[in-house]
């Protein structure tokens, strides 16, 4: 049986304390090695304009300090370095089946070459979809598509019901059937991808003639600009059907050709890079048939249409035939009349032409295209188009935007195959057609930007010479400062372009189009300008937004500036300091907008920027204010970490080095501002303890009265910012660690008050996550190991602190199963065993524990040996509670290793008590076995290490059943 | 396909042989003194018995008389008789059995024209239709129907022969320009708006494998075009001297401008010729068959201008 009142003795052990070396390291052990710079990726779907590789904007780069510590990526991050997802990923492997073939791979790679520095037309086709939209009815002509509710009727579930179905399809073919529907753009778009499936179907069912019908169909579809704002959109949707039934008549022609490989008897279709003459008659035979029944196509445009689409196979006919045919093409549209058709066939005689030309890299054809437009660019002017436009309520500007995307590409695409000379020539042409702007404009956007920087005021020139009204003088001015911010000019002329633009730019009544450049210049004035001269643009910009609050149409565009702003300067400082910054985001009158502003700003990366002027930390403090403000009840906990995040950040930038007063004042003045949010408040304690010991560095703990009543100070300052704190589980911590930086420095009143308001704070706890017996349970080892060095307060008895803890923790609502309080108790017997020995195992610096001020003391010991015997007959009670269960037994056995080696065996009831737990822990067959012999063999050894006959004798006691 | 009551069937299919590597012939095309050749494949699902198989080579050229000459066609009633270009017969086989399954038997025939003719090309007109072809005949005993198949196939001048080199416009291959407005119009120009074409065709003698190209440019245009468009028509006679009937019938029309197109910019004329609606031309002293190109502006008031090219065609 056991007793509940041991006789405790705690025995003094006189070992010396081994130490463990520590040697300095520069790295975290446990880092990855991993390069964290982010690989910039292609933003698809760009705006063709702007659209070059666009370097990703890197998230909100907030300096974790634990993040800085380990710099290791997260498992999002590292997804993202991955070149491309595996969706897109499995998608352009679709698109290239043969991608295996080695010689195909190589092809592709010479023409990457050539067009590399190009945005592939797929990238441009989202772009085009979302940019070319009209909610005005189109019409189509219907003669392959069901009505709504036949397309629905799919799931026949019988044979007859499958022929019956296919009857009726065919019978609603009948040419006699085509009429037109007027549809919306979403039932247009429906029914184009409609027709593209019935093709494939139709070409999957040996309908080949039906197939061709389709394209045809579709083709005409493009002849008719009905709705112009839609016309790019539709020329997207439908050269993409064109497309797949050119690859269709491509592919089956391929693979129907047999062919016999030199020294082979067995057929195989031709290889992917076939020459002519491994066609067979046959298969040239069904080409020319084709090519034949497209010569006879009555009307123009869809003939050139189809045409085109199929023109890689003239490539199983001759090896120059297709080239021919290019040029032929280029030349027969010019008897389009609509020059909006005329140049989307173009478009597509280019991209098609691009992919064509593998071998032979003539690329003529493509400047011959660009020449034909400039040769009847005057008919874009012409009687016709002003009916058009007129009946449709254009004005000339948006229907000259409708040419840009056709334009940019088939620029896009000379530039990439002629030389620099060709491209003089070219800018003269321009000059020609009266420095025609739509056609400036897409040369900005197609050439490539150095050589646009170049000469840069040559096109500030035209520019500004251009009077038609197709592109307004606005864009043309935006687009010259995109590509300036991409390629700079050489730098005699930059101040000398800026002030010739700025003059024009200023000049903008509108303020639209004046926000709209400048976004655009601003990057280029940024990097290339003083201060002194972004102060002046600032100013410029204030000015033209105040007036009848102007800013709050524009604040989208005001916050992509200061965006640019903020990203593209060097000199965080000197932008804080400048006049009209601040001015400018007072600009944002718009609660969240600001916050967005000032988020933007804060977060960018100011990583090695620490500032100590005054003038500067006023203004971080001012946007910081505006952050904090902008939290309340509301806010959404991820936004409210977010801005504490950001505060915090901002706070380890103000660094007023060895002037510690005044980095003290710099705390008190941010916790009154950022009251409200606890992430900044336990920042702010974290940075005051962090200068506590500073302090105590640089007077090598030695105090002198002003260090001392400075270090006091700080310890106030924590402990009175601490309440304030929402987070019981921060508060907790805090106040730790506040009370051992305050003894770390002395203040052993203060560091009094900080344990003496943790132990108030436990007996209170409100918040279920704080009352986690897993936190709880570290949280109080912690603050076992700290009470160890903590000199009693001789105001109150021996141990007070530690007696208040142990009447605490007895009252926490712990769970009776867990029996962590018994975990707990073992624990404490440490804490007194160790408290009992004659010297210490650690000390702080410079402050005498209980060692030296009891020394001893038969008193002392007296004391803390009753307190252990009260413990152990609190273990031994929650042992009876607990019943026979495994947690019983785990305890019985940390105790029996407690009381065998931190208790006096030679007493009668110590050994007997060991010897009681160990069997109570064997009993009932619960033990761990295993850890018990481990147990028992290391007792062995410390037996035999320090010749102790009392631990053989119990040893001997001690055994398995 | 003949089904006996019992349920036995025959089937002959003509498949044209691919002889010799020499000759790949899959566009069925042959020229005067080539061998035609290629298999009789006879399937049978049982044995049977017949009284003979032969193979016909069959050349004519059929001439129709248009409906609105009637009158006048009665009294040559001679001259629209078919024309016996070619005609061999030969005898496969001798009456016997054939096994069931499938039998094949190759064949090659010389093509050769019957004494004083000439192979013409295959054409396909409305008035005019020159056909070729081989028939395989089973005759069999009164009880069965007998069996037949035809096929056609192509003839083609060899290339440089020309049946009528006697063209006078053979020779001709410069550049023809033209230049069309009001004032050089005989007939229409009143009511037509101003209007100034010029142009050229490359030549009036074309190779019928090669497109018919030119170039036309709009210097002046008063009302806005719909269409430019390339009409193709043939022309074709019957009969001769005592009197004969000429149709010229549309063979294809395909657009080179559509709508307002622009001035000053020189606008190709392309047409390639369609396979069986044209031969090369062709002048014999029975029937004629001979091309012309139209040009046609369609105004956007729909005021129609035409203007009327004869050409030859020849095969180079």
């Amino acid at each position: 049986m056991l007793h509940n009142e041991i006789q405790w003795k705690t025995i003094v052990h006189a070992t010396k304390v081994n130490h463990l070396n520590g040697v300095p390291v520069i790295d975290h052990p446990l880092k990855n090695v991993v390069v964290t710079e982010r690989i910039p990726r292609k933003i698809f779907g760009s705006q063709p304009g702007t659209g070059r590789t666009t370097p990703i904007s890197s998230a909100a780069p907030v300096q974790d300090p634990l993040f800085l510590a380990l710099e290791q990526l997260d498992p999002l991050s590292e997804f993202a370095m991955l070149e491309i997802d595996p969706l897109s990923k499995m998608a352009a492997e679709m698109d290239t089946p043969d991608s295996l073939d080695p010689k195909t791979v190589a092809n592709k790679d010479v023409k990457g070459n050539i067009f590399k520095d190009m945005d592939p037309w797929s990238s441009r086709k989202a772009g085009i979809l979302s940019k070319y939209t009209t909610s005005e009815k189109l019409s189509i002509v219907t003669s392959f598509l069901y009505e709504g509710e036949k397309v629905v009727v799919k799931t026949q579930s019988t044979a007859v019901d499958k022929v019956q179905h296919r009857l009726e399809q065919l019978d609603s073919f009948e040419e006699g059937s085509q009429r037109k529907l007027n549809v919306s753009q979403a039932e247009y778009i429906g029914r184009i991808d409609q027709l593209n499936k019935e093709l494939v179907s139709a070409w999957n069912s040996e309908q080949r003639v039906k197939a061709l019908k389709i394209a045809i169909q579709c083709a005409k579809l493009l002849a008719d600009t009905e709705v112009l704002p839609f016309y790019p959109s539709k020329f997207v949707l439908i050269t993409d059907i064109l497309d797949t039934f050119g690859k269709l008549v491509y592919e089956r022609l391929r693979v129907k050709s047999d062919y016999y490989k030199p020294g082979s008897k067995t057929p195989t279709p031709l290889p992917e890079d076939f020459t002519p003459d491994m066609v067979p008659e046959s298969a040239k035979e069904t080409c020319l048939n084709w090519f034949h029944k497209i010569a006879s196509i009555r009307e123009l445009v869809p003939r050139l249409y189809v045409e085109t689409a199929l023109m890689k196979s003239y490539n199983f006919i001759s090896s120059n035939e297709c080239a021919d045919g290019v040029l032929r093409i280029t030349e027969m549209i010019h008897g389009i009349g609509n020059p909006l058709v005329a140049i989307y066939v173009r478009c597509y005689l280019c991209r098609v032409g691009i992919n064509l030309m593998s071998q032979n890299s003539n690329y003529d054809f493509l400047y011959a295209n660009f020449k034909a437009f400039l040769d009847s660019y005057q008919h874009l002017f012409s009687r016709c188009v002003k009916l058009e436009i007129a009946a449709q309520k254009m004005t000339m500007r948006t229907y000259a935007s409708l040419y840009t995307p056709a334009l940019d590409f088939i620029l896009q695409a000379v530039v990439c195959t002629v030389n620099e000379s060709v491209l003089a020539d070219l800018l003269n042409n321009c000059k020609q057609c009266n420095n025609s702007s739509l056609i400036l404009h897409s040369i900005m956007s197609s050439f490539k930007p150095s050589y646009v920087a170049e000469r840069a005021s040559d096109f500030v020139n035209m520019i500004v010479k251009c009077f038609d009204d197709c592109i307004t003088l606005c864009s043309l001015l935006r687009m010259l400062g995109l590509c300036l911010n991409v390629c700079p000019p050489p730098s005699e002329q930059r101040r000398h372009i800026l002030t010739a633009v700025w003059k024009y730019v200023s000049a903008f009544t509108n303020p639209a189009e004046y926000i709209t450049c400048v976004e655009a210049w601003i990057q280029y004035i940024v990097v290339h300008f003083s201060n002194r001269d972004i102060n002046i643009i600032l100013g410029d910009i204030i000015e033209h937004m105040s007036p009848n609050r102007n800013f709050e149409n524009f604040y989208n565009d005001l916050k992509i500036i200061v965006g640019k702003i903020v990203s593209n300067n060097q000199d965080f400082e000197m932008l804080l300091v400048m006049e009209n910054f601040l001015p400018l985001i007072d600009l944002f009158q718009q609660e969240y907008m600001k916050v967005e502003v000032c988020k933007n700003i804060l977060t960018n990366n100011f990583t090695c920027f620490t500032t100590n002027d005054p003038v500067t930390t006023n203004a971080l403090m001012y946007l910081c204010t505006v952050l904090h403000d902008s939290v309340n009840a509301l806010t959404p906990e991820d936004e409210y970490r977010q801005i504490g995040e950001i505060l915090c950040n901002v706070i380890r930038k103000v660094d007023y080095g060895r002037d510690f007063e005044q980095q003290m004042n710099f705390y008190v003045e941010a916790r009154g501002a950022f009251s409200n949010i606890d992430t900044v408040l336990a920042e702010l304690v974290q940075r005051v303890n962090c200068l506590t010991v500073n302090t105590r560095h640089i007077v090598k703990g030695i105090h002198t009265r002003k260090t001392a009543d400075f270090v006091r100070a700080c310890a106030a300052y924590c402990f009175i910012t601490i309440p304030s704190i929402v987070s019981e589980k921060t508060r907790l911590e805090l106040y730790l660690l506040s009370g051992q930086v305050a003894l770390f420095n002395q203040c052993l009143g203060q560091a009094d008050a900080c344990f003496k308001a943790v132990l108030s704070m436990l007996s209170d706890l409100q918040d279920v996550t704080t009352k986690s017996e897993i936190f709880l349970s570290s949280y109080i080892r912690q603050v076992l190991s700290t009470l160890l060095v903590v000199p009693d307060n001789p105001e109150r008895g021996v141990l007070s602190l530690l007696k208040g803890l142990l009447n605490v923790i007895r009252d926490l609502d712990w769970n009776k199963q867990n029996c962590v309080l018994g975990s707990l108790y073992v624990n404490v017997i440490d804490l007194l065993s160790v408290m009992s020995q004659e010297e210490y195992s650690y000390h702080v610096d410079r402050v005498e524990s209980n060692d030296s001020l009891y020394g001893s003391d038969t008193k002392f010991l007296v004391e803390i040996n009753n307190m252990c015997s009260i413990i152990i007959g609190e273990i031994l009670t929650l042992l009876k509670d607990l019943g026979i269960c495994r947690r019983q037994s785990q305890l019985a056995i940390e105790l029996f290793l407690r009381v065998a080696l931190r208790g006096d065996l030679s007493m009668k009831s110590v050994s007997a008590l060991a010897l009681n737990l160990w069997q109570l822990s064997l009993k009932n067959g619960n033990a761990d076995v295993k850890y018990m012999a481990k147990t028992k063999e290391y007792i062995r050894k410390r037996g035999m290490a320090t010749n102790d006959i009392h631990l053989h004798q119990l040893l001997d006691k001690i055994i398995f059943q | 396909m003949a089904t006996h009551p019992w349920g036995r069937s025959q089937d002959i299919r003509l498949r044209w042989w691919n002889g010799g590597l020499e000759l790949k012939r899959a566009d069925k095309i042959y020229h005067e003194n080539e061998n035609v050749s290629g298999v009789i494949i006879i399937s049978s699902n049982s044995d049977f018995k017949h009284e003979g198989i032969t193979l016909t080579m069959e050349g004519s050229v059929n001439l129709q008389i248009s409906s609105k000459t009637v009158g006048i066609i009665e009294a040559f009633y001679n001259s629209v008789k078919p024309i016996q270009l070619v005609s061999v017969s030969c005898e496969v086989s001798g009456p016997g059995r054939l096994p069931s399954g499938v039998t094949q038997i190759p064949f090659e025939i010389p093509l050769r024209a019957k004494p004083n003719r000439v192979l013409y090309e295959t054409y396909h007109g409305v008035y005019v239709n020159i056909n070729y072809g081989i028939r395989c005949d089973i005759k069999r005993s009164f009880l069965s129907k007998d069996l037949q198949k035809m096929q056609q196939f192509l003839v083609q001048y060899k290339p440089g022969f020309n049946a009528t080199p006697q063209l006078p416009l053979r020779e001709n291959r410069k550049p023809v320009s033209f230049e069309i407005s009001p004032s050089t119009l005989s007939t229409g120009a009143s009511g037509a708006p101003d209007f100034l074409l010029r142009g050229h065709l490359d030549t009036v003698c074309c190779n019928i494998t090669k497109p018919l190209k030119g170039k036309v440019i709009f210097l002046k245009c008063a009302v806005p075009i719909r269409s430019l468009e390339l009409q193709l028509a043939r022309v074709e006679t019957c009969g001769c001297a005592e009197g004969y009937a000429r149709e010229a019938t549309e063979i294809q029309n395909i657009q080179i401008g559509d709508g307002d197109v622009p001035l000053n910019i020189p606008i190709p004329i392309y047409m390639v010729f369609p396979r069986l609606f044209t031969c090369p031309t062709l002048i014999t002293t029975n029937f004629k068959i001979e091309f012309e190109i139209n040009i046609v502006i369609i105004f956007q008031d729909d005021h129609l201008i035409t203007n009327n090219f004869p050409i030859v065609l020849v095969r180079e």
